[in-house]
């Protein structure tokens, strides 16, 4: 296998004022393509500004980051969206929907990025809601779907470009057990059967039981890594 | 899905205040089109060639009144076919709210000057005959339910009677009408004879204006220079000018109606600009994590920008285009009323394209910041907001 993702020695920091704060001090990271990875710690550890980096949201203070590739600090802004449009499907805690446009539009978004036809558009946005189990929910707003429904739409939203790579931070983060359970397998399937290399910035155990792999941060610093 | 109808899904998050701010847009720009087709009509120039009737006024202003003379030198100008005379008579009829124009005229040159007025024989002989006598348009006497036989009781508010008394009564002897082509609005005749013999002393012998029919319009020109040469270094100077200038000049004693229009214009833009910037920056804040989740998506930040600023031009825009048609609407209705003031009423293809482009230029104007913002987004720093 070859690695999608390769993080060398990559530093964060924020300044806050007259302070500087280290959120990530020196990090290196390979993660394989077609790999299920769960990034686990404790809250201000730095798991998600390392899923930020990694999906191109933000740029590193020292390092190099890699992904299909692509040196993204290399990238100017406008390039870095392009290169997002076509890389990487991002999966938030809260969904992160237009509650204005329906199920279908919301994932239609990213293909108004691309020179599809509004008809292939539509056609795509229909086969990622299919994929997701939500085929007859396309003409509902958000508003009017439940939070399961809603993480699904999200998820079709992050697949419809056909990315290599899913970035999720905290997907059930804001859902019961039986629905997380459900997001959960979801991903997996995405993994197994459509070949998603995903990454996903969890504190719960069980998320963690889904992934192939699970690394463990703790002040900025990967601190564990454990094969399943 | 297109870009515009997420411009549209955008706009119409919250319907009720998207609605009101457009609703206040339109009303905006209605004001603009009313306001401009005003101006427009006041600015318009003269041209007496092709005219067969002049308006002889006061030199210095249309209110000065003329002495009666100036009607028998000027009906003796060669080219001058009939010359007759109105007067500003005021007044005040049960309240000042219920204002019409009321105009003491000579009966005989009257109606033989203005032929296209409708009148029959019988009424016109009556009006004649009747010293207090008094004619009505057909519209204001259905206005107030007169019929012939009924006294009118106007209060003078300018001209007071030779005994002092400010009450003066007329009987109705008829109506008469102005064709359907010219609308002449509603309308009140006296006896001219009756107001000089009957007013106080220095209402005496004077007419507001004289209107004279020329025996060949091509010499309208000429004939407006001899009547102003003639009383040129007179104590009473005239001005000769076609009818439609003479009634803009009548309405202009309200001011400069070319700077009045821009003032008045320039306060609602600037009420609408902030009404519609304050619209525009609290959806803008409210859905500051929406706009990183698209940059997030791989919008880039001009996009985004100009997603903002196209909500801002597409709901000035709709208040514009609204406006100008609600205008547009309005204008026969409205060109009736004002026609007898200010002549021709019109909404010119300049005016609305004016309308249309400031309607843009309010749009660039409220959507400037929000759409700066909206590109300055930092992704991390706006998904925290959420």
């Amino acid at each position: 296998m070859t690695a999608l993702v390769n993080c060398r020695n990559v530093e964060k920091s924020f300044t806050k004022g007259k302070q500087t704060v280290e959120v990530l001090a020196g990090i290196n990271l390979s993660i394989e393509e077609g790999d299920f990875l769960a990034l686990m710690g404790p809250s201000g550890s730095g798991k998600t500004t390392l899923l930020n980096l990694i999906g191109g949201l933000d740029h590193p203070t020292g390092g190099e980051i890699e992904v299909n590739g692509k040196n993204l600090n290399a990238l100017s802004s406008k390039a870095l969206a392009r290169w997002r449009s076509e890389n990487i499907g991002f999966i938030f805690q809260f969904y992160n929907l237009l509650p204005v446009l329906t199920a279908q539009r919301n994932v239609e978004l990213p293909l108004l990025l691309t020179k599809l036809t509004r008809g292939q558009r539509k056609k795509n946005a229909a086969t990622a809601l299919e994929i997701v189990g939500l085929a007859d929910r396309g003409k509902h707003k958000p508003g009017e779907l439940s939070g399961g429904q809603q993480q699904r739409v999200a998820i079709a939203r992050a697949l419809v470009a056909d990315p290599k790579l899913l970035v999720c931070d905290e997907p059930t983060g804001d859902l019961d057990r039986d629905t997380a359970d459900e997001i959960l397998d979801l991903l997996q399937t995405l993994n197994a059967e459509h070949g998603k290399t995903i990454v996903v910035v969890t504190h719960d155990p069980k998320a963690a039981d889904h992934a192939r792999h699970t690394l463990y941060m703790d002040k900025g610093k990967l601190a564990e890594a454990v094969s399943m | 899905m297109s870009t515009f109808s997420l411009i549209w899904a955008n706009l119409f998050r919250n319907p009720t205040r998207t609605s009101l701010t457009v609703l206040s847009v339109v009303v905006a720009f209605m004001l603009f089109m009313l306001l401009r087709a005003i101006a427009a009509a006041f600015a318009g120039g003269v041209d007496l060639a092709g005219v067969d009737r002049l308006v002889v006024s006061g030199k210095y202003s249309a209110i000065d009144s003329l002495p009666i003379s100036h009607v028998r030198q000027i009906q003796a100008i060669e080219g001058v076919d009939l010359a007759t005379h109105q007067h500003w008579f005021g007044g005040i009829y049960q309240d000042p709210r219920k204002f019409f124009p009321k105009h003491p005229v000579p009966p005989e040159t009257y109606f033989e000057v203005f032929d296209e007025l409708i009148i029959e024989p019988d009424v016109l002989a009556r009006f004649a005959a009747t010293r207090v006598g008094a004619l009505a348009t057909v519209s204001l006497a259905e206005r107030f339910g007169w019929k012939p036989g009924d006294i009118i009781p106007i209060l003078g508010d300018i001209w007071v009677k030779e005994d002092g008394s400010r009450l003066w009564e007329f009987e109705l002897v008829g109506t008469y009408a102005y064709p359907p082509e010219r609308s002449g609005g509603d309308e009140f005749l006296l006896q001219y004879e009756y107001f000089t013999e009957s007013v106080i002393d220095h209402g005496k012998d004077a007419v507001g204006w004289i209107t004279v029919r020329v025996s060949d319009t091509d010499r309208a020109n000429e004939i407006a220079g001899t009547i102003d040469k003639l009383f040129e270094n007179s104590a009473d100077a005239t001005r000769t000018a076609t009818e439609d200038q003479f009634r803009r000049q009548f309405a202009a004693q309200l001011g400069d109606m070319g700077f009045i229009t821009t003032m008045i214009l320039t306060a609602v833009f600037f009420t609408i600009v902030l009404l519609t910037a304050n619209t525009m920056t609290q959806a803008l804040r409210e859905r500051i994590p929406e706009l990183a989740v698209l940059k997030t998506l791989g919008f880039t930040d001009s996009a985004v920008s100009l997603l903002v600023l196209g909500e801002a031009l597409m709901l000035c825009l709709i208040g514009g285009v609204v406006g100008v048609i609600l205008a547009l609407f309005l204008e026969p209705g409205l060109n009736a009323q004002a026609v007898a003031f200010i002549g021709n009423f019109e909404m010119t293809p300049l005016t609305i394209t004016s309308a249309i482009g400031l309607s843009v230029l309010v749009g660039l104007i409220v959507g400037a910041v929000p759409a700066v913002t909206a590109k300055r987004l930092t992704i991390v720093d706006a998904l925290r907001q959420r």
